[in-house]
């Protein structure tokens, strides 16, 4: 353990977890001071290549607030056969099985390197993962196309045994029946009127009579699957049938006139859906596909209307209170998302349109249900084709990159609270001394419920250090947060990964050096912009941006070192060097920054910056830069307008798009196709080597970005232009000297401006 | 006048109308156009020579009346008519003779004249034309009733035949005689009859013989009655100068009365010696009554005539038949003499006519006066049996030229050809008196309901042809700027043909410079015959757009097949047979006059709790199936592919009907919905943008949770007080206001029904009933024995020709306005009559109120416009007009009423009103009604007699004993056996049925079938439905539309019952049999004939019941019996004309 970045690393790698502060301040007090909280980035299901699970289930705590999971801090006896519960203190017996246990002979949840283990639990039934897809039919005949193909290609990347259900919506929501022979068979609603689950349930005929409920203990009903097999069914056996049936899906035959939309009744559809698994399989892994091309126009959620002389709204028209659709229909969606959530049931959206969708209304459907959300331009893309393909990519071991149900459940030690996560999740309102009054994020509870995540998930937790500043550092001197991640395995397993870590105490006063040499910047930056997005969805944009300031400014004055009212005394310290940048980068972000962006764009935007892994959201808050010259190997360059030069090739990457930009030399060498002269090959080469870069990019990324070649000059160089700091714009263009760089034109303060603002704020004695 | 005739008579008239054109060519001026447009015609008219031929007449009816008065002239000779009618009936053997003569004579001078019209007034119909052919007429009688006679004593039967022969003989007597009307007449009679001659002399001879046994069964009754009845039928009396004979007949009768009996003076005597002299024959109401003064001059003048005019009945309707028909009368004649003569009279002549038939031997034994005094002697009160042969063979051989104001049609039960020349076919409209009262004091005082029974899309006999479609291109019919009524045969050109004056509301419109033409001197215009709006009845206009629907041209309409899947219906195999018919169904859809295919279009739905709609889109390889679940909120599921083109998609619809009754042969639902089924048809027809028509087959009451859900409400402790009217309303409202958007977007419903208990037909019937469709209702279905009725019900159902989303208007010149209609339909104000779809058979009753006063100069005309999508989805303007005269005088309103078209009025007027008021009120108003109308008759218009005398109306003598029918009928007076909904059914079926349908409801038709002529087409001649008239060694087939009843006697010789039913023994006849067995023998042939004949001519396939008397079903048998007592109460035909007597004489007092 050298340094700090590697234990960092080395934590993330064994654990998936990163914290804002690696040594902890021992106060509540102290604990405010530091401005960035304590919090950490959670990867539960990260991949561990190392980590068999082991077959048995794990050993609880009897204490029945705590139920803490034996663990490798726990103090063992292992005379007495007795361990010590270091969340609470309780001191339990070990269970019969463990009889044999010594010193030599441990466990594996308690040997040091399980600090992360995994169980495999022989519990309950094992119901198949469920895949109901909702197909928007009101598209273009390209595009139906493409998308029926899609699926019926999805249906061999299926699990065998797995469910498969088939909803389409246009005016009217179908429900196909899969199991009929010969006539094709769907139940038809009207895709105007919002039914309770239940109407759904009776119109559908998967009522069952309410009997053996009130007698005794709800029995698991074998015959579920029976009920509900008429719309559900394993794909090899419909497999030929729902192929054909895909095969003659039409486009919706209601006619739409001249200047009208088509009516979409996606609020119903989805609706129909949520109820539908509600009914006949609750609390089970089901992922619900949502796929349309457009917005809904009528019924419930409907976001716009179907004059296409009203254009669906905008940012402007939100701020205006313009849009009349979007409470309501957000309140539906909510609704729905809640329900499904509820049920453990995710919703994926997969908007193929070239205007709005109506993602703003319908992003919580994914964001609390864990589900995907895409949004391309058409089906017919490869974006759309290869995201969609690698929802069903498998793991290294061959399995699914998917799980459902997940439980997390968080427990402190005592010192500690949890304020909240921000994460596709929502609550399950687990009330216990471990929750903080304070919320941030979703707070209110210990535990969540994830209703599907892959390995790459991430949740931000926010800890609150209730530690009374005068009381001593905490017995042990460390921290301990235990997270116990129950879910449904791919394979249908039930399974609880556990991972328990321990951090060292501090006192802000004496120790301020360790923690802030602990300090780390890059998961603090994501944990901060997290909260900042998960402000910006609810608060006005502008004041979440001046509490970003605000903020930036107090860890500044903390943690720099400056003399007051002298700014060019300050200096930060390595492990925040580079946090102001990671600042800068995310007020220019479109997680924060709606100019520019739809609202669906935004919401989009937001909802993969609030799931993806430390990595990807550093990606997405600052793009990274590379350049390809003739000069040396490719290498990373600043996102500076400086770094774009002429005899370059520069290759962003901003999570959601990649862009290869030639520079002007470049361009017209290109033009001039040298490039097929064999004298020039290492100019192809050139050429080539960006674009296979890409290309691993493309390969490995959900969802699949936006892949833009452009060069200098080209109207796609906007994206490239739009992110790089504006270092010269047309303002201060000639005093830079014109060799070097591009310009910008834009009003857009650059980093250097913004870092001498900061400096002069930070040190300004008025604040 | 003579010079007109010339021109006229041309070929086209037969003989009579040399006679008549003298007269009548006075009348118009136009006369002499007739020939030459009649040219014109042919262009448009397919048939010219039928065409032309009307046209003459027209002028001619006209100048019968007189040259100088026109119309008016004619109606008075109408009115005179009807008593004449009464007259001829028993006049006939003896007046024979004597009416050539008078006949012979009209012609000369008016005074003749007067008489003819008397005879005129016999026919009914055409009035002044009538009068002078009858003379002719009653010659032949005589002739005619020797051949008769020659065949066999008295049957119906044989006269049936005669008159087909006489027929002919006419019309060899028409070509014959064209040149001049009286000097034909005699030839005729000269070639064809040998006995026309002889008339006078051999009359008595041969006509006594004839008559025998009529007339000694009449003979007898008047003695009686005298005694016991007071009544009296005001005929016989009146007509028969001969009050003296009377007496004499009815002794002579009985044994060989030929001489005397002959004479009509038997009857009148004995009856009603005081009114005898007048009352009788034509005169009637001339005499009595003050009104037809004219005619009563004629009376006295020519007492005789009257019994010539009794045989004339039948001749005077066709002019130019006149000569022949007479043949045919003397039989009639006999009758008549029965019924007008008395009922008063006793059964004394019963024996005889027992004698007369020969099934009925029973009768022949007491043929002696030994009845009992007291009670009416059957066979003397009116017979509705004879006046339905009377005006058969007196009417139905000629064609009915529709040229004449006011001319009242031959009875629905004739068989006749129409020949329009301005004025609308009886079949498409009929009323209830073609002369209406000019004021309405006088019509209040009758107390006749004014009424027209319109059938705008009546089919028409293939001889006929359709009113011809007229394109006045973009700018649409020409109309009155004021009330909008269209271009009709009465609208008065006038400026030179500038300008037209309404006939309705007498505004100026300018005339369209496109339409102008110029006017011929006598002020028509040029293309009269041209244009068939100008010189037709009935004719259709192509509408434009703005007759249209949001201004847009309707799309063809559709048929949708809603089938019940529920578990009944499946295990009853109801679904797979309706799915196998459909399949061979669909390729008989109504299609417009020439097109290859079939415009409409198809979709199917299957229901139960939910409902499935099924996409048959012909590019796809298998239907596919929508369910609809959310039956509270009823949407339509798809759009494209639901309504197909049934060539288009035949696979994909045949291999929907294969599957259909696989899928649910497991169904364990029961329960089903029905509004929902409604809505969601209505809904794809609005997603369609069409207009259609649903056919809805359901099996039980909609108890599923669903709008429309009903109850079992049905309790029978309601019959008989006040709360039974909620019986037949429906359950709740909300079918009310389906129907309502049903209507709104022309969707038609036709509902089959196949119940095994309550389903409230009250309710449900409510969307089919006002969007103008059909029930039809099959309780207790079994595949066995009810599919083939069913089956032949579906396949008439949806061939039929059908107009949709029509809108009816009835226009009325001043005076009248209809005030009030009776049918399926919906109404949102006041005058239109919107119907989603308007079928062939679907009739409405209209009734007139006055609001002003009428002329008799300009008399009333009707205008019925509808307008209508065709089945190819063309929109379209039928219009039918018709003119009806006015009169000052009660007697000629009497004279000219139809009771049939009354009957009709009456049973919807009650039906309806049972809905509102307890059952009981509404029957005690009908009789009330009905005591007023005849007694204002006896009061106003009958000769004075003794107040213990019942008289009747020569129009409306049947008038009591079909009123006792409607009374004794399930709806007003319900049996034990009858259910609710049966009784929901009817009123509802009844609703829209025309005068045919009515008439024989109301009055089954009860037929000898042993005495069926297996060699001959005809039918046996029907008999009176009594039980005394069965006679156990006989098979009977009774008709009333809805079923057929074999009654089989138990006395049936074995070779008869082995014939018809394949058994040898009457034991063994199943009574499960719903069809005759296939036999090869010719009695089995002619019955069955007979039964396809009868089934052919309804509008729905008849249920074939086989009953054995003394057998369980003879009950049900006995239930149609209609002039014997009921056994729910309803009175015998007797009895209940002793009632209307006390009625009619409390009135009087």
């Amino acid at each position: 353990m050298a340094t700090y970045l590697e234990f960092i690393q080395q934590n993330e790698e064994r654990d998936g977890v990163r914290f804002s502060w690696n040594v902890w301040p021992s106060s509540r007090l102290e604990a405010t001071r530091m401005v960035v909280p304590l919090a950490c980035l959670l990867t539960p299901l990260k991949e561990r290549l190392d980590l068999p699970p082991v077959q048995y289930e794990p050993v609880l705590c009897s204490r029945p607030t705590c139920k803490a999971v034996l663990n490798p801090l726990c103090q063992v006896d292992y005379r007495a056969k007795l361990w010590a519960c270091n969340f609470c203190f309780q001191r339990n017996q070990f269970p019969p099985a463990y009889a044999g246990i010594s010193e030599v002979n441990q466990p594996a949840e308690l040997m040091p390197q399980f600090s992360t283990i995994e169980y495999i639990v022989q519990r309950g039934p094992q119901t198949p993962l469920i895949f109901l897809y909702v197909v928007d039919t009101c598209l273009e005949e390209e595009d139906l196309q493409a998308l029926k193909e899609s699926l019926q290609m999805s249906l061999s990347l299926l699990p065998p045994d797995a469910l498969v259900g088939l909803i389409t919506f246009g005016r009217m929501v179908q429900v196909h029946e899969l199991s009929c022979e010969g006539i094709s068979k769907s139940y038809v609603f009207r895709g105007t009127k919002d039914l309770t689950a239940k109407q759904i349930q009776d119109m559908l005929g998967l009522s069952r009579p309410a009997v053996p409920m009130q007698q005794g203990r709800p029995l698991q009903t074998p015959e579920q699957p029976v009920i509900s097999s008429r719309f559900l069914q394993p794909v090899h056996k419909i497999d030929m049938n729902l192929t054909d049936l895909l095969g003659e899906l039409q486009r919706d035959p209601w006619p739409v006139t001249q200047g009208k939309r088509p009516l979409r009744s996606t609020g119903v559809a989805l609706s129909i859906a949520v109820g539908l698994l509600e009914g006949t399989f609750p609390n089970t892994g089901a992922r619900i596909m949502l796929f349309t091309g457009g917005p809904p126009t009528q019924g419930p959620g409907m976001v716009v209307g179907d004059e296409l002389k009203t254009p669906i709204r905008s940012w402007h028209d939100i701020e205006k209170d313009n849009a009349r659709f979007m409470k309501k229909a957000t309140k539906h969606y909510e609704t729905l998302a809640h329900r499904s959530a509820a049920n453990g049931h995710c919703i994926d959206i997969y908007a193929c349109a070239l205007d709005q969708t109506g993602l703003l209304e319908m992003k919580c459907c994914a964001n609390l249900t864990g589900g995907h959300m895409v949004m391309g331009d058409s089906f017919n893309t490869s974006l759309f084709k290869q995201t969609f393909q690698r929802v069903f990519s498998k793991g290294y071991n061959g399995e699914f990159r998917m799980a459902f149900g997940a439980n997390l459940d968080v427990k402190t030690s005592r010192e500690l609270k949890i304020a909240g996560a921000i994460g596709p999740c929502i609550s399950l309102n687990a009330k216990g001394p471990c929750v903080s009054e304070n919320e941030l994020g979703i707070g209110g509870t210990s535990q969540w419920k994830i209703c599907s995540l892959d390995p790459s998930t991430t949740l931000a937790i926010y800890f609150e250090v209730v530690n009374q500043h005068n009381a001593p550092i905490p017995q042990g001197g460390r921290g301990a947060v235990q997270f116990v991640t129950h879910y449904q395995h791919s394979s249908t397993q039930k399974r609880i990964r556990v991972t328990t870590i321990a951090r060292n105490w501090a006192d802000a006063q004496t120790q301020l050096q360790h923690i802030e040499a602990a300090f780390d910047q890059e998961a603090a930056a994501v944990l901060m912009a997290r909260l900042g997005v998960y402000r910006a969805e609810s608060e006005e944009g502008p004041d979440v941006l001046r509490w970003l300031d605000r903020q930036l400014i107090r860890l500044c004055q903390k943690f720099g070192q400056y003399n007051k009212d002298d700014p060019n005394s300050f200096r930060l310290s390595e492990s925040f060097s580079l946090y102001p940048q990671f600042i800068f980068h995310l007020r220019r972000s479109p997680f924060l920054q709606v100019f520019n962006n739809s609202p669906d764009e935004s919401s989009y935007y937001r909802h993969h910056f609030a799931r993806q892994d430390l990595t990807q959201s550093l990606i997405m808050i600052q793009p990274i830069l590379y350049a390809y010259s003739f000069h040396g190997p490719p290498e990373p360059v600043l996102l500076d307008s400086g770094s774009i030069l002429p005899d370059r090739i520069l290759l962003m990457d901003t999570f959601f798009q990649i862009v290869i930009y030639l520079g002007e030399t470049i361009a017209q060498w290109q033009k001039a196709g040298y490039q097929d002269m064999p004298e020039y090959e290492n100019f192809k080469h050139l050429l080539q080597a960006p674009l296979d870069d890409a290309q691993e990019i493309l390969q490995t990324r959900f969802p699949m970005p936006r892949y833009i070649h452009t060069e200098h000059g080209g109207s796609q160089a906007r994206f490239l232009l739009s992110k790089v700091n504006p270092s010269q714009t047309h303002n201060n263009l000639y005093a830079w000297g014109q060799e070097s760089g591009a310009p910008i034109l834009t009003d857009d303060v650059s980093l250097q401006v913004f870092m001498d603002h900061l400096k002069k704020l930070a040190v300004s004695s008025a604040s | 006048m003579s010079v007109n005739q010339q021109a006229h008579p041309g070929p086209p008239y037969g003989q009579p109308q040399p006679g008549y054109q003298g007269f009548q060519q006075p009348a118009y001026g136009g006369q002499s156009l007739p020939g030459a447009p009649q040219s014109q015609y042919g262009a448009y008219n397919g048939p010219v020579p039928g065409y032309q031929q009307p046209v003459p007449p027209q002028g001619y009816f006209p100048s019968l009346g007189f040259p100088s008065k026109g119309s008016p002239v004619s109606l008075n000779s109408d009115t005179s008519l009807a008593p004449n009618f009464i007259g001829s009936l028993r006049a006939p053997p003896t007046s024979g003779a004597p009416p050539p003569a008078s006949g012979a004579s009209h012609p000369s001078g008016h005074v003749a004249y007067s008489q003819f019209e008397h005879g005129d007034v016999q026919n009914g119909i055409p009035a002044s034309a009538a009068p002078m052919q009858r003379p002719p007429a009653s010659q032949p009688f005589l002739p005619g009733s020797a051949p008769t006679p020659v065949s066999q004593i008295s049957t119906f039967q044989q006269y049936g035949p005669p008159p087909g022969s006489v027929q002919q003989l006419r019309n060899h007597m028409a070509g014959m005689t064209i040149g001049s009307t009286a000097a034909s007449a005699p030839p005729p009679a000269g070639l064809g009859y040998a006995s026309v001659p002889p008339v006078s002399g051999s009359v008595s001879a041969t006509g006594s013989g004839l008559y025998t046994p009529y007339s000694a069964s009449q003979g007898p009754p008047p003695p009686s009655v005298s005694q016991a009845l007071p009544v009296a039928q005001p005929p016989f009396p009146g007509q028969t100068i001969p009050t003296q004979r009377l007496p004499a007949q009815v002794p002579g009768f009985t044994p060989p009365p030929p001489s005397a009996g002959v004479g009509p003076s038997s009857y009148p005597p004995t009856t009603g010696a005081p009114r005898p002299p007048a009352m009788p024959g034509p005169p009637l109401p001339g005499q009595t009554l003050a009104g037809p003064p004219s005619s009563q001059p004629n009376h006295v003048s020519s007492p005789p005539p009257p019994s010539t005019m009794a045989g004339l009945h039948p001749g005077p309707p066709m002019s130019g038949l006149h000569g022949p028909p007479p043949p045919t009368h003397p039989p009639q004649p006999g009758y008549q003499m029965q019924q007008n003569g008395s009922f008063g009279q006793m059964r004394g002549p019963q024996p005889n006519y027992g004698g007369a038939y020969p099934g009925a031997p029973n009768y022949g034994s007491p043929p002696g006066p030994p009845p009992p005094p007291k009670r009416l002697d059957p066979d003397s009160i009116p017979s509705p049996i004879q006046v339905i042969e009377d005006d058969r063979n007196n009417r139905g051989s000629e064609p009915f030229v529709t040229g004449v104001r006011g001319q009242v049609p031959p009875l629905v039960t004739t068989n006749f050809l129409v020949k329009d020349q301005g004025n609308a076919s009886p079949r498409y409209i009929r009323c209830t008196s073609y002369n209406i009262p000019c004021t309405s004091d006088m019509a209040k005082q009758s107390q006749v309901p004014l009424a027209a029974v319109i059938k705008p899309l009546a089919t028409l006999p293939p001889e006929e042809t359709l009113p011809y479609l007229v394109d006045h291109g973009e700018s649409g019919p020409v109309r009155c700027n004021r009330c909008k009524a269209y271009m009709c045969p009465f609208m008065q050109f006038i400026e030179g043909g500038r300008r037209f004056q309404c006939c309705f509301c007498s505004c100026v419109t300018e005339v369209p410079p496109h339409y102008f033409q110029h006017l011929d001197h006598t002020g028509k215009r040029v293309d009269f015959y041209d244009r068939p709006e100008l010189s037709l009845g009935s004719y259709e206009f192509l509408a434009t757009v703005d007759y249209c629907k949001n201004n847009k041209f309707p799309s063809p309409p559709a048929f949708i097949f809603m089938i019940d899947v529920s578990y009944n219906a499946v295990k009853s195999g109801l679904v797979r047979l309706i799915c196998e018919e459909l399949k061979s169904l669909l390729d008989y859809l109504p299609r417009e006059g020439n097109m290859e295919e079939s415009a409409i279009r198809v979709g199917f739905v299957t229901y139960n709790k939910v409902l499935h709609f099924y996409n048959v889109k012909s590019s796809l390889a298998q239907p596919q199936m929508m369910v609809v679940s959310d039956v509270a909120d009823m949407f339509v599921p798809l759009l494209d592919g639901f309504l197909v083109n049934v060539n288009e998609s035949r696979t994909v619809i045949s291999s929907l009907l294969d599957q259909i009754p696989e899928m649910f042969a497991d169904t364990r639902e029961t329960e089903t919905v029905f509004a929902p089924v409604i809505q969601a048809g209505l809904e794809a027809l609005k997603a369609a943008e069409c207009a259609g028509k649903l056919f809805i087959f359901h099996t039980s009451l909609p108890i599923a949770e669903a709008p429309g859900k009903l109850k079992n409400r049905d309790d029978r402790k309601l019959i008989n007080t006040d709360k039974e009217k909620t019986l037949f309303q429906p359950q709740t409202s909300f079918y009310n206001n389906l129907a309502k958007d049903c209507v709104a977007q022309g969707c038609c419903v036709d509902l089959f029904l196949f119940p095994n208990q309550y389903l409230d037909v009250a309710t449900l019937g409510v969307v089919p009933y006002q969007t103008g469709g059909s029930i039809y209702k099959y309780a207790y279905f079994q595949l066995e024995t009810d599919q083939y009725r069913f089956l032949n019900d579906l396949r008439r159902d949806v061939q039929k020709e059908v107009g949709f989303d029509a809108v009816m208007r009835v226009r009325t010149s001043t005076g009248i306005r209809a005030t009030d209609f009776f049918g399926a339909f919906y109404m949102s104000n006041t005058t239109d009559v919107e119907m989603a779809g308007l079928d062939c058979d679907k009739t409405i009753t209209v009734e007139f109120k006055h609001d002003d006063k009428l002329s008799e100069d300009s008399g009333a005309l009707l205008q019925c416009a509808l307008l209508y999508t065709s089945c190819a989805g063309q929109r379209r303007l039928r219009i039918h007009n018709l003119s009806l005269n006015c009169c000052t005088q009660l007697a000629d309103l009497y004279r000219n009423c139809e009771t049939d078209t009354l009957i009709n009025y009456l049973a919807k007027y009650a039906y309806r009103g049972v809905l509102s008021s307890p059952v009981k009120t509404v029957r005690d108003a009908l009789i009330n009604q009905c005591a007023q109308i005849l007694a204002c008759y006896r009061k106003n218009c009958a000769s004075p007699s003794s107040a213990g005398q019942l008289i009747l109306p020569e129009c409306m003598k049947l008038l009591p004993v079909y009123l006792n029918c409607v009374l004794k009928s399930d709806v007003l007076q319900p049996g034990p056996e009858v259910t609710t909904d049966d009784r929901a059914y009817i009123r509802q079926l009844v609703t829209s049925m025309d005068v045919a349908e009515t008439n024989v409801f109301f009055y089954p038709r009860l037929l000898p079938l042993t005495k069926a002529d297996v060699d001959s087409d005809s039918l046996p001649a029907a008999i009176r439905n009594s039980e005394e008239r069965l006679s156990k060694g006989d098979i009977y087939l009774l008709e009333n539309g809805l079923n057929i009843f074999v009654w089989v006697g138990v006395n049936v010789q074995q070779s008869l019952i082995q014939n018809l039913f394949g058994v040898s023994s009457f034991s063994q006849i199943s009574n499960a049999l719903s069809t005759l067995p296939v036999l090869e023998n010719p009695f089995s042939k002619k019955v069955r004939s007979v039964v396809d004949m009868l089934q052919g001519q309804r509008s729905r396939y008849m249920k074939l019941i086989i009953v054995k008397q003394e057998d369980k079903l003879e009950m049900l048998f006995k239930h149609f019996l209609v002039e014997d007592k009921s056994l729910s109460g309803g009175a015998s035909y007797v009895d209940f004309l002793c009632h209307m007597h006390k009625e009619i004489r409390q009135l009087l007092s």
